[in-house]
């Protein structure tokens, strides 16, 4: 279909590739200069939500891509207070996207930054993503909907902006409220205003250009609209070149890859469940948060299930964790029992709610 | 008059793709949005299946209509 792509998509993820990989080279993670589920992840540990010692950290760009959004949107006329679309239902699913994302270690976008790390294992989860959006698309095809946003006062459109904010400042200011990892990947980071002016940037960017890992392969399976896709795409090879240029470059394989485990079943299960829970939401994590940031209140509630999900899949040890070499023995690594329990608990809550709110199991309103 | 106010991205154009199969390709659609974005998407879709869009904003809301 449309050969038309949106110039903005492109640089939006251009920028989003040079960000994630300056980011890396200052401090952050390895293949980690943006992930929103590990930082929504170590947000909920530096607040104590959880109390996994490695991953804790108040991270800005969380802050940075909600504001980043605001203001744009503010700038544009397009922020836009509404909330109503089944607001406990989206809480739930983005518990269970975290999950998924935690399973796998990594939300969508950074498992495209790990692809472009050239890390192996995020390939079988982008085959998992893949096949939960056609998951996803058949229930739309099916006429899905969480129902209709109605509009909203501006102070319920400012919530998420307003509290990630105040709690910002809070950790300004009384750093010692928070829990800091002294160790693992929460110890990592770049300095507090350089990922804070990085994230506003690609949050001002992602809401002009609309960008979401999740809308590029759904748009371009349902409509053959490669528009947000490309954005994918170029995100990707940023962040490949911007790592040869690095020398951070190693090649491509499954195993010792920073931050990734190559229990590769539960890597495309774990992002099955991202994909379809994705696509029920209406767009990928970085996307809610933009949402959220131009006065979504129903994306601002998916936050906050990001959040809570994000403290039960450590408290209940839901979440993956890394390939580990001890004393010379190559350690796969992976999720335990309750993990794999998670994710497939998490299949059947999104099958009920793909079914009942599919117009299968409704009086077609006409 | 399809009306698709307040739905997620992408429940307007899957409506509107609906509503083109089951019409088939009916002369004229009108849509309510009452997104920016739903507009750009729409508006793609419906110049990939051979239709000019134009676009009425009104109060924050936008009434496309669609013509062969």
């Amino acid at each position: 279909m449309s050969k038309r792509i949106n110039p903005w998509v492109l640089a939006a993820g251009a920028v989003v590739g040079i960000a994630a990989v300056l980011l890396t080279a200052l401090g952050n993670p390895a293949n980690m200069g943006f992930c929103i589920a590990c930082f929504i992840r170590d947000i909920a540990g530096a607040a104590q939500l959880h109390t996994a010692a490695p991953v804790q950290y108040f991270r800005p760009e969380i802050v940075g891509l909600v504001l980043g959004s605001t203001v744009m949107s503010l700038a544009s006329g397009e922020f836009k207070a509404r909330a109503g679309s089944s607001p406990a239902t989206r809480f739930i699913l983005g518990a269970f996207v975290m999950i998924g994302a935690l399973v796998f270690l990594g939300c969508p976008l950074r498992m495209v930054i790990r692809m472009g790390g050239g890390d192996l294992n995020a390939f079988v989860g982008l085959a998992g993503f893949f096949i939960g959006i056609l998951i996803g698309v058949f229930f739309l095809r099916k006429g899905f909907t969480l129902k209709r946003a109605y509009e909203a006062t501006k102070a319920e459109g400012l919530i998420l902006p307003g509290l990630l904010t105040a709690l910002f400042v809070i950790f300004l200011t009384v750093p010692a409220l928070f829990a800091f990892s002294e160790s693992g990947p929460g110890s990592k980071h770049a300095g507090v205003f350089v990922s804070l002016l990085a994230a506003l940037v690609v949050g001002a960017l992602a809401q002009k250009s609309r960008l979401c890992m999740v809308g590029g392969m759904r748009d371009a399976v349902m409509f053959r609209d490669f528009n947000l896709i490309s954005g994918f795409c170029v995100i990707f090879v940023t962040v490949l070149l911007g790592n040869v240029i690095l020398s951070k470059f190693t090649g491509f394989s499954t195993l010792s890859q920073p931050i990734s485990h190559s229990s590769e079943l539960w890597n495309l299960l774990g992002m099955v469940l991202v994909g379809w829970g994705s696509v029920l939401l209406g767009g990928c994590p970085l996307r809610q948060l933009i949402l959220a940031g131009e006065g979504n209140g129903d994306s601002a509630v998916t936050v906050l299930g990001m959040l809570v999900g994000a403290a039960f899949a450590h408290n209940f040890k839901l979440a993956g964790s890394a390939d580990s070499v001890t004393d010379g023995v190559y350690k796969v690594g992976g999720i335990g029992a309750t993990g794999k329990a998670a994710v497939l608990i998490g299949f059947a809550v999104l099958l009920a709610i793909s079914l009942f709110n599919s117009s299968m199991f409704k009086k077609e309103a006409k | 008059m399809i009306d698709a106010r307040g739905q997620s991205c992408p429940i307007p154009v899957v409506m509107v793709q609906d509503a083109v199969k089951k019409g088939n390709h009916p002369a004229e659609l009108q849509v309510k949005v009452d997104a920016m974005v739903c507009v750009e998407n729409i508006t793609r879709y419906a110049a990939a299946v051979g239709y000019a869009v134009s676009v009425d904003e009104a109060d924050g809301e936008y009434t496309l209509t669609l013509k062969k």
